[in-house]
């Protein structure tokens, strides 16, 4: 390039924003990918319907060290029909896992907490496992000002 | 085994039969997520504790398979429902192999 113009600049800016935000989308694509599968394994590729699961998580995280996640399950906790596990994913960490719950019909009750570490703004994901065989799920979008992981 | 590990646990000492109970634990811990690099740019190896497992006068209560995504200090919150008094049992896995373990009696009347 010869001498800069104020169009040449404003063009190779634009270029790189553009390459820039590409990217930032591949690797999203990639762990979401990641997050389908690694759902998937603990379905078993069943289906999964929404309802029945509550998932709390604050909608902002200024910390993303130290996120409160709480998940309750509407279900009986019998020997017959209980909530046998629940699994929390994310699709925006370097890896999918966060916690697994698992409860039985002692348990009384369909509920935990625990506190993560989100890397970026991403959504939160949980998945119950009936005893019946069936899925449930529920999903939170959370907007991380610091990310967590060490990053 | 890890030095200065504590557990802490919140439980009330008392409840009524056939109640469900709050159950609060946490423990002290690293939890090296092995995402973190050191100033010379190599990885920090992961070290965390990856289970918790409770139990009731012998039987599986509840338990939770922890990722390096939970925070450090590893705190977990649930419930269980109780039928007679006794013992709850707490046990943390750590990923160098040690085993850390608590106890809490309940009275239920």
């Amino acid at each position: 390039m010869g001498h800069l113009t104020r169009r040449g600049v404003i063009g190779a800016a634009a270029q790189g924003a553009a390459i820039l935000s590409l990217t930032s989308v591949r690797n999203a694509i990639a762990a979401t990918d990641d997050t389908a599968k690694y759902i998937a394994e603990f379905t078993g590729g069943k289906a999964i319907k929404t309802g029945r699961v509550n998932l709390s998580i604050p909608e902002l995280a200024e910390n993303g060290n130290m996120v409160p996640v709480s998940v309750v399950v509407d279900s009986p906790m019998t020997k017959d029909a209980y909530v046998k596990s629940v699994l929390l994913a994310a699709d925006g960490n370097p890896m999918p896992s966060l916690i697994t719950f698992n409860f039985s019909p002692m348990s009384g009750k369909a509920q935990a907490a625990a506190r993560i570490r989100l890397a970026q703004t991403q959504n939160v994901i949980a998945i119950a496992a009936m005893s019946d065989g069936s899925f449930f799920t529920d999903r939170k979008t959370v907007k991380v000002t610091i990310g967590g992981c060490g990053g | 085994m890890a030095e200065g590990v504590k557990s802490r646990i919140k439980i009330p000492k008392e409840a009524r039969k056939g109640e469900v109970i709050q159950i609060k634990t946490l423990i002290s811990h690293i939890m090296e997520s092995g995402q973190r690099k050191d100033a010379a740019g190599k990885l920090i190896p992961r070290h965390i504790i990856n289970k918790l497992a409770v139990t009731f006068n012998g039987a599986p209560l509840f338990s939770a398979d922890i990722a390096p995504a939970v925070s450090s200090n590893p705190y977990l919150e649930f419930s269980a429902r109780v039928e007679e008094s006794g013992t709850f049992k707490f046990t943390w896995v750590d990923d160098d192999g040690s085993v850390y373990s608590d106890e809490q009696a309940i009275t239920v009347t």
